[in-house]
């Protein structure tokens, strides 16, 4: 059956197609079913393509199946094929299994929307995208999927187009991600024209080969990675995410938290034996992970919009996957973005039945005290939060465990360190949340409190069914102090990854469990007593220290920054280059030119008979100084 | 071949404009369709040449040669890998801009009708000339429609528009005249006979400092048209002043023509002169990309802004003309079809617009998708193939150029990649102030969407920007062999030269290049 794997990507692309020609004709009902079916086909495909893969051999790894040759020129010779490995397998499932959870949650969400078909149809096209990047066998044609997938972003965060803030949240999210693109295109021609082909079965044959050297890994690792920066939100390309949010909710689960922004994760641990040739490269992986890590938490830590503490939480969360990947440590890295999947997007779902009960209320400020009205929603946020928080035993405490540990026994302290700086304040600014929106005083808009109510159970259900995973996910790969060979998800990763583990006494492993266990409760605890024992602290720090508040308030003025160094400077003086160069030196110079050609037609009177004169002038002139060339 | 349908293909509109003369210029009606049938029988007959095309030959096919006025003066056309699709290119674009002018030319319809007749048969001309005399016969020809397309059919500043596109085309022409008559003077003295025939031109094998001042004059006269940085000045006025249908021949094929030039003629004549001057003509074109990329940011007319991406675009098909090699090549002449057809589906995208509100200034519209949905879809995939996203026309054009311009030279490359970032830049922040936004001016709220008519002539364009991108293989498996053939030619020809510095010479082989055996086409060494 693993040979009808290449079908996963069609069945969405075909429901795009009918959707975006007959959409606005179809009836909502039938929109819906088609859509998500169409992502539950290509969800089942992968399933048994999955099953069938744990009883092929690694030798045969991977799949692969060639369509047609798509561009051949020269020794530029792509092919449209896919590709199905283990991990491809892991992200097939769950770009189509959260995927298919959140278009079912997006009936109710979007069920009043006017632009129903539209939704549908650009939330298709993002699945097939998004399932073309993960299972093509070359970087090209994942190249068309990579950007597939941020012209769905663009498409989706600009939904709501007729407000200024979505259609500039779209436009600043494509572009900061070509920005990122250009360095994964650099990548390509660098590899495609060292090696002569960019299959990745080529590029990994070439490293055995010893075709590539350490200085080389280190430049393309580092372009690539540029390309990661962008697409996954790190710095210093992070800044469209959090506008990101202007997006519908759904699509801020599906695309920026649980598959999209992972695509950077992914391409770096698919490229994991180019990495390995360059500790400098991955080191500076690991670095910008960690330091986004902790960044990013930090300035969800005031944040007051619900949406936006978690869209850096996910920019933080992105920076421990690339910690994962940067230490050698790639299954680790693959690990914490399938755990986060589930309970990231879980909690973007969630949000959203806050917002949905709550009139489309963004702000904390106007929450408090809604456990008791939301509950089918508060208990599926709650594990969410645990998860995140690092809380034994649920799905996140294990994968983030896995990534940290991996950085400690590779020697790489500073990030390990500041690892566990960015997970006291993830505890700390989740529980913030819980505490800020479900409990405490209410804080309502009378008319919000008028049309409370708990979201429907096709919403509530999704949110069920993602707190499972949440709580469960993590049981496939436990850490070493539990017992030998439990990390099952590790070694099915293996035929694709080469990672090499470091190994570090299981008391020394107890330790950084304790440690690590130890600051996210200390993370809640301190969420507690700010907002739940002693309210008024929050104030009184924020007085106390105005200017880092300011800072961390204002989101490190980074926009502003990015805004007077690059985007005023490149349009202001695009303006006066314009103005001075463009219109007085070259269109001067021939203005001059054509004035004085105008003074010569007047002074041979003869031809006056309005414009064709100077056309007819000139010609004359090449006639007279063809006659002459041709009589000598 | 007995019937001559190539003579076919380039004279069938001049026929159809000469006999718009004897119909009554009251029946616009009836002219608008005969042009529109006109139009559709010749893509229809090139569509049947395209099918008796072989693309496993460089060789010249479809040949036609006749005596004409002697001493070398020789009727001659013939089409290659190089010049077939721009061909098509402007057989199938001619419907679309005839239906496209539909109720937008109101005033003086049947000469309108004759022009763009006239202009097709002129560019398509252009295209299949293998003698240089008609070559520059139909290459100056063509200026005349075009200069009363602009001139009579245009906005406000037409008349200054029309003199500088006619004063900047001319100047470079000129000096190209002369130097296509020393070339001929040059065959003359060598072979003692006379010859305009490009392929005869090849044969000639001139020192390095005879090539140079030929070699600007040609380079003078294409640059200009490309146009590259800073012979660009042209380009926005005319553009901005052109009805819709002259814009986007103007971007889709006229500029093509100083592309084609180059392959043409200044890169197998003057191989030496070239080489000479590639590291500044490089420089002009990446020049040409990132100022163009930047105008194009901030201007505040959205034909100003098409044109000035134009000359971006351009600069990028440019600078892979000048990595000279296989890649490249092929992928600029893939992407000058690509640019083709998105410049030319913008400016449609824009006339659509104009039509409806007599503006084209970006901050009188706004929240136009809400109104036009229909329109807005096609607009925003018009837009995507200009910016290059994969999947559509041009993203394959773009990564094979740059792929080339990265083997000859990884840093005019890597600052060439910039593009992918201006072109998202300008676009999507036109295209969102345009489209986007909420609606602030009244006469926005009542604009309509798309009719049938304007649906019917962006589908095909529309169309063949998918197959384009998703299927690109028939079209590059036609380009290859002649492209192929050009850059081994080119190659060979730099070192023959270095050899024999000092005299003129004509190489041994004066043969006609299409009875030449094929060739084995080896690109992988």
């Amino acid at each position: 059956m693993t040979d009808l794997f290449w079908l996963i990507p069609f069945f969405p692309i075909l429901s795009t197609f009918i959707l975006a020609v007959f959409g606005t004709k179809l009836p909502k009902k039938y929109i819906s079913l088609q859509a998500c079916f169409a992502v539950f086909a290509s969800f089942a495909v992968s399933l048994i393509s999955f099953l069938g893969l744990l009883k092929t051999g690694p030798e045969q790894l991977p799949l692969l199946k060639t369509l047609f040759s798509w561009i051949t020129a020269g020794k530029f010779q792509i092919a449209f094929s896919l590709q199905f490995d283990s991990l491809t397998a892991v992200m097939t499932l769950i770009v189509s299994g959260v995927g298919f959870i959140i278009h079912v949650y997006s009936i109710g969400y979007m069920a009043k929307d006017k632009s129903y078909a539209r939704f549908f149809t650009y939330m298709n096209l993002f699945t097939f995208s998004m399932l073309m990047l993960v299972m093509s066998s070359n970087l090209v044609l994942m190249f068309v999927g990579w950007e597939g997938v941020g012209l769905c972003s663009y498409l989706l965060i600009g939904f709501w187009y007729e407000k200024h803030s979505a259609s500039n949240a779209g436009m600043k999210a494509f572009i900061v991600n070509r920005i990122g693109d250009a360095g994964f295109l650099l990548a390509i021609l660098f590899l495609f024209v060292h090696i002569g082909s960019v299959e990745f079965t080529a590029i990994n044959q070439a490293i055995s080969g010893n075709m590539i050297t350490a200085g080389f890994a280190t430049l393309v690792g580092i372009l690539l990675f540029v390309g990661a920066t962008g697409k996954s939100a790190q710095i210093p390309l992070y800044v469209w995410l959090p506008d990101a949010m202007e997006g519908p909710t759904p699509v801020s689960a599906l695309i920026h938290a649980a598959t999209m922004v992972t695509a950077g994760v992914y391409m770096v641990a698919r490229m994991n034996m180019l990495y390995s040739l360059s500790t400098t490269a991955g080191n500076i992986v690991a670095l910008v992970g960690a330091l986004t890590a902790v960044f990013a938490a930090s300035m969800a830590l005031t944040q007051n919009d619900i949406k936006r503490v978690l869209a850096y939480s996910t920019i933080s969360q992105l920076g421990y996957m690339f910690i994962g990947c940067g230490v050698g440590a790639y299954a680790a890295g693959i690990f914490h973005l399938y755990t986060h999947a589930f309970f990231k997007s879980l909690l973007f779902l969630a949000a959203g039945s806050v917002m949905h009960a709550l009139s489309g209320e963004l702000n904390m400020q106007k929450m408090g005290g809604l456990k008791k009205y939301l509950p089918r929603t508060y208990y599926p946020f709650l594990i969410g939060a645990i998860a995140i928080a690092g809380i034994p035993f649920l799905s996140g405490f294990f994968s983030k465990d896995a990534i940290l540990t991996s950085a400690y026994a590779q020697g790489n302290y500073l990030v390990w360190a500041l690892g566990i700086l960015g997970a006291v304040m993830t505890a700390f600014y989740m529980f913030r949340l819980i505490f800020m929106t479900f409990h405490g005083k209410e804080r309502l808009e009378p008319e919000a409190k008028k049309h409370l109510h708990e979201s429907p159970p096709v919403m509530t259900l999704p949110l069920a069914v993602l707190a499972f995973f949440a709580v469960v996910a993590g049981y496939v790969s436990l850490p070493a102090v539990f017992g030998k060979n439990l990390d099952w998800f590790g070694r099915f990763l293996e035929p694709v990854i080469h990672g090499h583990a470091h190994h570090i006494s299981l008391g020394m492993e107890w330790l950084l469990i304790f440690i690590s266990v130890a600051v996210a409760v200390l993370g809640i605890f301190i969420a507690y007593v700010f907002y739940i024992s002693k309210t008024h602290l929050p104030s009184q720090l924020a007085q106390k220290f105005p200017f880092l508040y300011r800072l961390l308030f204002n989101k490190y003025y980074v926009d502003e920054a990015y805004n007077a160094l690059f985007i005023q400077p490149a349009v202001k003086g695009s303006e006066l280059v314009y103005k001075h160069f463009d219109l007085k030196v070259i269109d001067g110079a021939v203005n001059g030119a054509g004035k004085s050609a105008n003074a010569v037609g007047k002074l041979l009177s003869f031809l006056q008979t309005g414009f064709i004169k100077d056309y007819a002038l000139i010609f004359l002139v090449g006639a007279i100084l063809l006659l002459g060339y041709l009589l000598f | 071949m007995n019937i001559p349908l190539l003579s076919f293909i380039v004279f069938f509109p001049l026929a159809g404009a000469l006999f718009l003369i004897f119909v009554n210029r009251e029946n616009e009606k009836v002219i608008r369709s005969l042009t529109l049938i006109f139009a559709l029988i010749n893509l229809a007959a090139s569509l049947w040449l395209f099918s008796g095309f072989d693309g496993g030959t460089h060789a010249l096919q479809f040949v036609e040669r006749h005596a004409w006025l002697g001493k070398g003066i020789e009727y001659h056309i013939g089409v290659d890998g190089i010049s077939i699709f721009l061909l098509l290119l402007t057989t199938f674009l001619l419907p679309i801009t005839i239906l496209s002018s539909w109720t937008y030319i109101k005033d003086k319809v049947k000469e309108y009708h004759i022009f763009m007749l006239v202009l097709s048969s002129g560019i398509l001309g252009v295209f299949v000339s293998m003698n240089m005399f008609l070559f520059y016969v139909f290459w100056e020809a063509m200026l005349i429609p075009m200069y009363f397309l602009i001139g009579i059919w245009g906005g406000k500043r037409k008349i200054y528009a029309t003199v500088k596109f006619v004063l900047f085309t001319m100047i470079g022409s000129l000096l190209m005249l002369v130097a296509i008559f020393f070339l001929y003077n040059q065959y003359f003295k060598a072979q003692g006979f006379h010859s305009f025939f490009i392929f005869d031109l090849y044969q000639l094998v001139l020192p390095t400092n005879v090539q140079i001042p030929l070699f600007l004059a040609f380079a003078l006269a294409f640059a200009i048209k490309v146009p590259l940085f800073p012979f660009h000045t042209w380009l926005p006025d005319a553009h901005v002043e052109a009805p819709t249908a002259g814009s986007v021949i103007l971007a889709a094929v006229l500029l093509k023509m100083g592309a084609y030039g180059f392959l043409r003629f200044a890169m197998p004549m003057f191989p030496n002169a070239l080489s000479k001057f590639l590291p500044y003509l490089a420089i002009l074109a990446l020049i040409s990309i990132i100022y163009g990329g930047l105008m194009a940011l901030i201007q505040k007319d959205v034909k100003s802004l098409v044109a000035y991406s134009s000359v971006s675009h351009m600069g990028l098909i440019m600078l892979a003309v000048f990595a000279l090699n296989l890649e490249a090549i092929e992928g600029a002449i893939y992407q000058m079809l690509n640019h083709g057809l998105s410049t030319g589906a913008l400016f449609l995208c824009v006339g659509i617009l104009y039509e409806r509100t007599h503006t084209r200034l970006i901050d009188d519209y706004g929240g136009v998708s809400k109104q036009m949905p229909v329109f807005s879809a096609f607009f925003l995939i018009c837009m995507l193939s200009s910016v290059g996203l994969p999947g559509l026309n041009g993203f394959v054009g773009e990564i094979l150029c740059l792929f080339g311009i990265f083997q000859a030279n990884k840093v005019l490359a890597i600052l060439g990649v910039s593009t992918v970032i201006l072109a998202a830049a300008y676009l999507l922040w036109m295209f969102k102030r345009v489209m986007q936004g909420p609606i602030v001016h009244e006469r926005i709220r009542s604009l309509k969407d798309m009719n049938k008519r304007e649906i019917v002539y962006l589908v095909p364009i529309v169309l063949l920007m998918f197959f384009m991108g998703i299927y690109p293989k028939p079209f590059l498996k036609k380009i290859e062999p002649s492209v192929s053939h050009l850059v081994k030619r080119f190659e060979e020809r730099v070192l023959l030269t270095d050899k024999t510095q000092g005299s003129d010479y004509i190489l041994p082989e004066v043969k006609n290049d299409q009875d030449n055996p094929q060739e084995k086409e080896d690109q992988n060494p």
